[in-house]
């Protein structure tokens, strides 16, 4: 139990980084690939926008500006405002009748030579319980998914805890700022089989072999010494025994 | 050591997976059935009087001979799907059968006795017209077949080309038949619709043409469908429009027009909208063909008529009749005519083809099944008996695929349902309890017996059990009776009636819905068919969806299954309400659907009555509930803000979810748009209802616990790349949360191709794919895991899941292509996993889980021993003895059902295709079963004798303690 407890971080900190490396090794990929040979991702902002209503008609209003950079580790950034007054008593309202808090982006693909047909109609929308949302005191992870070619699929918005239990939040201080991280994920690479280190492992499994003999003795070359101490055991313990047993029926 | 250490390793775990069938299992819990299709053509080998062969070519590209006293097959050849495999033509001659395949690609002559190719010859392109024997002298040597610019003639013998030759004018004229009456000549006929009739005479010898004329015929537009040849070379016609036939002498120089000869004079009408039919019969392909024809005006009028001296007389009028066919047996050419007896049965009787006499004593009654279609092809096979007379057995062939052989007077020799070529979907539902069973169930169930008071339920109770003591016993004289029988002759002939739950709840009735809107109920464990319903008015291209709503589990009310019919061209739906046990129609009222069915969904809510509540999405996205009572309304609009359903758009790459609203309509709450220029999607699939997770993690080999991902609404998308070429096509991989929408993880699958064939299930997801660049089959596979702490242990929900799963994804290579995929389930999930996989050779591989595994390791470790993991070999293996249908093939295998049964280590499996086949697997052997061949008669001696010898013993032992005691 105790092992499990001291290796829980740990491993929380190796999905982590596993993580970050998807991103920065999608973007290797795209370059090598021929399909994507421009994956800069050069400064341009792209409106997100959110609605909560206590009716739970979507009302779309902005909620900040992503703005796509290209050097950069992540390549996204977030710019958002604070919640006004009004804003965050509506929040709370829609949370307390347990309503949807809901963002939206528009379609567009991030590749810049594709910027000019990005005029793609439509949106890609998502929701989060306003509960929870309140609850995590305004810190959310919003993660924008991409296609191989750059192109925005989906949205998606957790908030960390994601729990609802009904805890009271004092609105002033917790509701003014989001505390979101943003990141965009690209697919990953689904690996093929791995025929390269399969043969060398082989390979030098058979010259592992072929350096030290000992090793393809075979079981009875190898143990015989052991074997036959057992059978010669085994027969001085059998013959041992009989005549007590003869013995005590005589008497 | 450490290659020791891995082949001990892949050895142990073999031995382990090992699971093949004994020799003398086979059969025991495993059937199949094999199936051809719908019959195009059917010939009766009339080659010698004791000939059993019938042969037939079907729809589905199927040859084979049926034995024409059992139903059986002798022999089968199954041809490619589609176009190229299509049978054109079949002709027989003696032994031979002659066929063209795949619109005039190859021409065949296959030995009817054993079903071996005599030859075959590639034809010159060109489309099929048209195929006949030419025979010389009374001899038939040369097949000749018409293409669409050419004739070409083959020696009968041998295949050999004899000559080719283009057809005139070939631009213009649309050759379409072929005739010869034996007489060193070969007449192909032409149209130019709606203007002339163009006629070429060929001669056998070396292809000259002899002779070319054109006719004037301006009211024709197709020869095919309403021209024959009759008599002595005379050209017969009709046409609808000007009620009229036409006759032309073909070798006469003087006849240059068509002799017109209104239907008014023979005091004929054809019914309107009717496209009359000629029915005439060759014998002998060597001999003209007989002057007498049918002549057919209306879907239920034939009439006999002749050409006697150029003039035509009516022979005998049939009104009504549905179905006329000749036959020929020696010399004699008899009539067949079926004929509507009354509501539920019609007659067919035999009338000399020359005279139109009835033969006496000939007439056969034919049953319609009420459950069945419309019969709508007859096939005879009549043969002269000892007093010279004729005598005759028809095959008939129903609208639903029934093919019925009768013979006198009426009796039914076998019969065929060849609508099971083609299962759509299917269910398996647990049978029901016996009566007894049921009585007791009763007891409990019923609202009265609360208010009965003590005394009476008492009194019941021990009723019910002595009724169940009863059935005890009579189980065990029965057991008893038949054990001294021989094995062979204990039949259990398994009706409807006596249905009921075994033990284990190994047999099962299975529900197969069919393409023709057939509808089966068979038993799973003899493969007979109890029950069957044809529905009417199915369009051909129909998809189905059957979901059971009720299970038997909840007496007295009937189990319920409902299939969804709807049509692919306008959506619109239909619901068919059934009982799957017995198959009849429920009484329920079944809600309309005025607008087309965009998404059905199962809940797990269920009404007063416990039927499961089934919610369809139309095209406004509002939701009809059914059964929609007050109760499940009511029950609806409590939890509707926790009802979620998802929609697929594959033309425009969109994923949509929608949030239920208490007042039935829908709202949309999330999207995902997967642009269709770059990729489409071509499958998305959730993981089965009924299936259960024993163990939520897997122990490591350090001890700690891995904890799986087990996320009930995840959705496996896949989808193609819409680039081709092999470098840059890809396969996309999203598993995205049916609930809110998020995308839990993005996989490429570069240089990858479709068909992609998936299972998705528990926290992983295998899938199996073409790859392009290295040209093979490659399986991969995907595990989510949560890691080493769950989030929430006691409930899953999609909303509070924030930490993304961990993925882990190995490929191997697949040295074999696929058909079908399928994961077998079990009862309550603690067996191990296999996968079935339908291979085209026919096979069902069941492959253990075991090899897809993405934690695999390269390299062993003492901590990967530990866990009973096999390292990572990129080729998959493929044993023989994992075949679980040893020999008998499931041809086209399209579809792999499986279902829990009672035992936890046992699973049902159903294969259809062409055929069906039914087993049982056991992932994980037998472990709570004892082996059929357990020795219980040694095991039970050895305890009596130790019993005994214990007994003796213990009393010689106190005679020696006395003895000792005396001393």
């Amino acid at each position: 139990m105790a092992t499990l407890r001291v290796l829980s971080p740990f491993l929380f900190v190796l999905s982590t980084v596993t993580l970050l490396w998807t991103q920065s090794g999608e973007c290797n990929n795209g370059r090598r690939s021929g399909d994507a040979v421009d994956t800069d991702f050069s400064g341009f902002s792209v409106p997100l926008e959110h609605s909560f209503e206590v009716d739970d008609v979507p009302k779309f209003r902005l909620r900040g500006a992503l703005q796509f950079r290209d050097g950069r580790e992540n390549g996204v950034y977030l710019s958002q405002n604070q919640l006004s007054e009004k804003d965050r008593s509506a929040l709370k309202d829609v949370a307390a009748v347990d309503g949807l808090y809901r963002i939206r982006v528009p379609r567009v693909s991030l590749q810049v030579d594709r910027q000019t047909e990005r005029q793609s109609e439509g949106y890609l929308t998502t929701f989060v319980r306003a509960c929870s949302l309140v609850e995590s005191h305004l810190s959310d992870v919003i993660t924008l998914h991409t296609d191989v070619s750059g192109y925005i699929i989906g949205i998606s918005i957790v908030t960390v805890p994601g729990s609802c239990h009904g805890i009271e939040v004092e609105d002033e201080v917790d509701l003014e700022v989001f505390n979101t991280t943003i990141s965009v994920v690209a697919p990953v690479t689904a690996p093929a089989p791995e025929t390269a280190p399969y043969i060398e492992r082989m390979e030098q499994e058979m010259e592992k072999k072929g350096k030290n003999p000992q090793e393809q003795k075979s079981f009875f070359a190898k143990y015989w010494y052991l074997i036959l101490g057992g059978a010669v055991f085994l027969m001085a313990t059998s013959s041992a025994q009989t005549p007590p047993g003869g013995a005590r029926e005589q008497s | 050591m450490a290659w020791l250490v891995v082949r001990l390793a892949i050895s142990v775990s073999l031995l382990y997976t090992a699971s093949a069938v004994f020799e003398d299992q086979v059969g025991k819990f495993d059937w199949r059935q094999q199936f051809i299709g719908k019959v195009r053509f059917a010939l009766f080998d009339t080659h010698s009087q004791a000939s059993k062969k019938l042969l037939v070519a079907t729809d589905k590209n199927v040859f084979a001979s049926l034995n024409s006293r059992t139903g059986d097959l002798f022999w089968r050849h199954v041809d490619k799907t589609g176009p190229e495999g299509h049978i054109d033509v079949l002709l027989m001659y003696g032994q031979d059968a002659v066929v063209v395949v795949g619109n005039g690609r190859l021409l065949r002559s296959w030995e009817t006795t054993v079903g071996g190719l005599k030859w075959e010859t590639v034809l010159d392109t060109g489309s099929f017209q048209a195929a006949a024997f030419v025979g010389v002298q009374d001899l038939v040597k040369y097949v000749a077949v018409l293409k669409k610019s050419a004739i070409s003639l083959h020696d009968l013998s041998s295949g050999s080309q004899i000559w080719v030759e283009n057809l005139p004018d070939s631009d213009n004229v649309q050759y379409q038949t072929i005739y010869s009456g034996g007489n060193g000549l070969v007449f192909v006929f032409g149209v130019v619709p709606n203007s002339h009739i163009v006629i070429v005479e060929y001669k056998i010898e070396d292809g000259e043409i002899m002779n070319k004329k054109s006719v004037e015929a301006a009211w024709m537009s197709s020869l095919e469908s309403s021209c024959t040849v009759i008599g002595s070379g005379v050209l017969l016609c009709v046409d609808q429009i000007t009620q009229s036939l036409y006759t032309l002498q073909l070798q006469s120089a003087e006849q240059t027009e068509m002799r017109q000869i209104h239907l008014q004079t023979l005091d004929l009408e054809v019914a309107s909208g009717f496209q009359p039919v000629l029915t005439s019969t060759q014998p002998n392909p060597a001999q003209p063909p007989l002057s007498e024809f049918f002549l057919q005006l209306s879907p239920e009028h034939h009439l006999l008529l002749q050409l006697k001296d150029g003039l035509i007389a009516p022979l005998r009028d049939f009104n009504p009749s549905y179905l006329a066919a000749f036959a020929t047996s020696g010399e004699r050419t008899v009539a067949a005519v079926m004929s509507p007896k009354n509501d539920t049965a019609c007659s067919i009787n035999l009338f000399s083809a020359d005279t139109g006499r009835r033969h006496l004593d000939t007439t056969i009654i034919y049953h319609m099944d009420p459950n069945g279609g419309k019969p709508n092809r007859l096939y005879v096979h009549a043969f002269l008996k000892k007093d010279d007379s004729v005598g005759y057995r028809v095959m008939v062939q129903t609208e639903d695929l029934t093919l019925t052989f009768l013979q006198q007077p009426g009796r039914v020799v076998w019969m065929r349902e060849e609508a099971l070529a083609d299962v759509v979907t299917m269910e398996m539902v647990d049978l029901p309890f016996t009566g007894t069973q049921a009585e007791l169930e009763g007891e409990f169930g019923k609202k009265a017996a609360i208010q009965d008071g003590l005394l009476p339920m008492v009194l019941k109770r021990l009723s019910s059990q002595f009724i169940l003591l009863q059935a005890w016993l009579a189980h065990l004289w029965k057991l008893f009776y038949d054990a001294r029988k021989p094995r062979s002759s204990v039949k259990n002939e398994v009706t409807i009636d006596t249905l009921s739950r075994d033990e284990f709840n190994l047999q099962k009735m299975m529900v197969m819905v069919t393409a023709s809107g057939k509808l089966f109920g068979i038993d799973s464990k003899s493969g007979t068919i109890l029950w069957k319903q044809y529905l009417e008015n199915i369009q051909p291209n129909s998809v189905f969806k059957l979901i059971v709503q009720r299970t038997t589990a909840h007496f007295p009310h009937p189990p319920q299954c409902t299939l969804l019919i709807k049509s692919k061209d306008t959506g619109l739906g239909s619901l068919y309400v059934f009982n799957p046990i017995f198959g009849k129609k429920s009484q329920i009222s079944v809600p309309a659907l005025p607008r087309p069915v965009l998404q059905t969904l199962l809940l797990p809510v269920i009404d007063q009555d416990y039927a499961k509540v089934l919610l369809l999405i139309d095209d406004q996205y509002k939701v009809t509930a059914f059964p929609s009572t007050k109760n499940v309304l009511q029950q609806l609009q409590d939890s509707a803000s926790s009802i979620f359903f998802y929609l697929v758009d594959s033309s425009q790459g969109k994923l949509s979810g929608f949030r239920l609203r208490k007042d039935l309509s829908t709202e949309l709450i999330w999207e995902v748009a997967i642009p269709t220029e770059v990729q489409k999607i071509v499958a998305v699939k959730g993981k089965r209802a009924n299936e259960h997770v024993h163990s939520q993690g897997r122990v490591m080999g350090d001890r700690s616990v891995l904890y799986k991902y087990l996320n009930p609404n995840l959705l496996a998308v896949i989808t193609e790349s819409t680039d081709t070429h092999q470098e840059r096509s890809f396969v996309g991989i999203f598993l995205i949360d049916g609930v809110t929408g998020r995308s839990v993880h993005e996989a490429v699958q570069r240089k990858a191709r479709g068909p992609v064939h998936f299972v998705h299930s528990e926290n992983w997801m295998v899938y199996v794919y073409w790859n392009s660049k290295f040209r093979r089959n490659e399986f991969s596979v995907l595990e989510l895991f949560e890691g080493a702490e769950l989030y929430n242990s006691t409930v899953f929900s999609s909303l509070d899941r924030p930490h993304p799963p961990q993925v882990l994804q190995q490929s191997y290579i697949f040295p074999a292509p696929i058909s079908t995929l399928e994961a077998t389930l079990t009862e309550k999930g603690i067996t191990s996993r296999h996968l079935l996989v339908g291979l085209p050779s026919g096979n069902i591989l069941s492959l253990p889980k075991m090899f897809l595994d993405p934690r695999r390791p390269e390299v062993v470790s003492e901590q990967s021993r530990e866990e009973n993991l096999i390292p990572y070999a990129p080729e998959m293996p493929i044993r023989e003895e994992w075949f679980v249908n040893y020999n008998q093939t499931v041809s086209r295998v399209r579809g792999i059902h499986t279902a829990p049964s009672g035992l936890e280590s046992t699973c049902l499996v159903v294969a259809y295709g062409l055929d069906i086949y039914q087993t049982r697997v056991f992932p994980s052997k037998q472990f709570d079963v004892l082996k059929d061949d357990y020795d219980y008669v040694l095991i039970s001696s050895v305890l009596f004798g130790l019993f005994f010898a214990t007994m003796i013993s213990k009393r010689l032992a106190e005679v020696k303690l006395l003895n000792r005691a005396w001393r």
